[in-house]
């Protein structure tokens, strides 16, 4: 970690003991960011390490991942548009098609989810938390940039122990509208349009070829729609509602939630 | 000895902060560049001490480290009340801690925030900081802070020159030996720390207030 040896400090410790507590300390020592290490601040739990051998009763559990999934931001004018689907699946059985895979981290932040769902809700709860720290103790909210990097350096610290996280921070905060890719390998990106998932694909094909930095509101939220929408139709593992969410000056709005089956009806209605 | 309990005074402007700082007389055999009272903390922020120069040393670096910590974390240059607040913080906690004593200094941090407003903090060893217009610490801080109580005014401070002379004027009132041993620096917005030559200001000071005993007089004549 950058300029541990001059914090000399309270560094991770990435010995590969099994179940060895994790002091996770949320504060200044790893973020760097603030300075009070106050005793409430610390937040610790164990960590099992995946690479030695199963459970205590022998059996090797599948943990249910959602990279399964569609998820897409971009920016564009007027903010930025968030569209995500909504189903879960588990191998080939589809578990829920009613997941809510936009985090909502403060009324100015949205994340999405990707991946694996208790991964990315933890951590984006986490990083609510002291985002919200953030807000009481220097009186101003915090950056797109700043949030972002929060929750990438958090999850480097457990890069390579099988966290599974693809998420995109977006915001507006004083440098405009922001939007960020970070994922659990600690790839942390600044970008205007991200799309996250195996139907990343398709919804690529949709936005690229309909994305212009003068969009109405209305336009970009039918090409968040509309991509979703394809990405569902040839992806089996992305289905359900289309959850859409806008992101301008005053913080998010909700704009709508539509399944996918409606919105099939209403395109080939309209061709 | 490393003690420098002298007068440091801190004047905040619209465009430009300033800090001046009563050096000791240095010994003939000393190089005197390497007597240095008024640091640098980042590009935009300084800060000038009164007290132990060993303990600032620390500070001093420490600050340094969390200002570029910051830059790293949050992708943007500290504001001069965070750095501030780091510094306090320390310094509290030396108050609070088993077999520790306090640093023995107090700092006047100068700076530009990134929204262009100027700023003043005063810390002491207690570990508590306010803002200020315009202060004072050290030895005869009280008396330099008594001149700046009666001058600081909106037209003092409307220039640059103006409040670099204010900061010149309130030091001259406790240095001893006049203008060599002041040494002076200034912030300007978007600019790095900059050392100011006081020579020339010093003369026109002189000269400023031999004409107002000119006037007083003729004043009194007439």
């Amino acid at each position: 970690m950058a300029l541990a040896s001059v914090l000399s400090g309270e560094c991770a410790d990435f010995s590969l003991d099994f179940r060895q507590p994790f002091g996770h300390n949320c504060g200044p020592g790893q973020s760097g960011a603030e300075c009070d290490a106050a005793p409430g601040d610390s937040v610790s739990f164990s960590v099992k390490n995946p690479m030695l051998a199963g459970d205590d009763d022998g059996v090797e559990r599948k943990i249910e991942f959602l990279h399964g999934t569609t998820t897409l931001a971009f920016k564009f004018e007027h903010g930025v548009i968030v569209a995500v689907d909504s189903r879960a699946t588990a191998g080939s059985y589809i578990a829920s098609q009613t997941v809510k895979k936009v985090i909502e981290i403060n009324p100015y932040l949205l994340g999405t989810m990707a991946g694996g769902a208790a991964d990315c809700s933890f951590w984006e709860r986490l990083l609510a938390r002291q985002c919200r720290i953030y807000e009481l103790r220097n009186k101003e909210r915090i950056s797109v940039a700043a949030a972002s990097k929060l929750l990438a350096n958090m999850v480097y610290q457990y890069k390579g122990m099988g966290l599974s996280m693809g998420t995109m921070v977006c915001g507006w905060d004083k440098r405009g509208p922001g939007l960020y890719y970070v994922d659990s390998e600690g790839n942390r990106v600044c970008g205007d349009l991200f799309a996250v998932g195996s139907g990343s694909m398709y919804a690529y094909g949709v936005m690229d070829s309909g994305l212009r930095q003068d969009l109405t509101v209305d336009e970009a939220c039918e090409l968040g729609r509309r991509a979703i929408y394809q990405a569902t139709f040839r992806d089996a593992y992305s289905g359900g509602q289309v959850n859409l969410y806008h992101v301008h000056s005053g913080g998010w709005t909700r704009i709508s939630q539509e399944d996918v089956l409606m919105l099939h009806q209403k395109y080939r209605d309209q061709a | 000895s490393n003690m420098c309990c002298f007068s440091d005074v801190g004047i905040r402007g619209k465009d430009i902060v300033v800090l001046g700082v009563e050096k000791k007389s240095v010994a003939k055999l000393q190089d005197e560049r390497t007597v240095r009272k008024i640091c640098a903390l980042d590009e935009h922020v300084c800060m000038a001490f009164a007290g132990l120069t060993a303990d600032a040393r620390i500070v001093i670096n420490r600050a340094r480290v969390e200002c570029q910590s910051h830059r790293l974390t949050v992708e943007d240059p500290v504001t001069v009340e965070y750095i501030t607040r780091y510094i306090a913080t320390l310094k509290q906690r030396y108050t609070q801690s088993n077999g520790r004593r306090p640093f023995g200094i107090s700092a006047l941090i100068v700076g530009f925030d990134y929204d262009g407003t100027p700023r003043l903090y005063q810390t002491d060893p207690s570990g508590t900081y306010h803002a200020w217009k315009a202060n004072a610490i050290g030895r005869s801080a009280k008396t330099v802070r008594e001149f700046l109580e009666k001058n600081y005014t909106d037209e003092a401070i409307a220039g640059d020159n103006e409040a670099i002379k204010l900061a010149i004027k309130a030091l001259l009132e406790v240095v001893q030996s006049g203008g060599k041993n002041i040494e002076l620096a200034v912030i300007r917005r978007n600019q790095p720390l900059k050392s100011k030559e006081i020579e020339t200001l010093v003369a026109e000071i002189e000269k400023e207030k031999e004409e107002e005993a000119e006037k007083k007089k003729q004043k009194k004549s007439t």
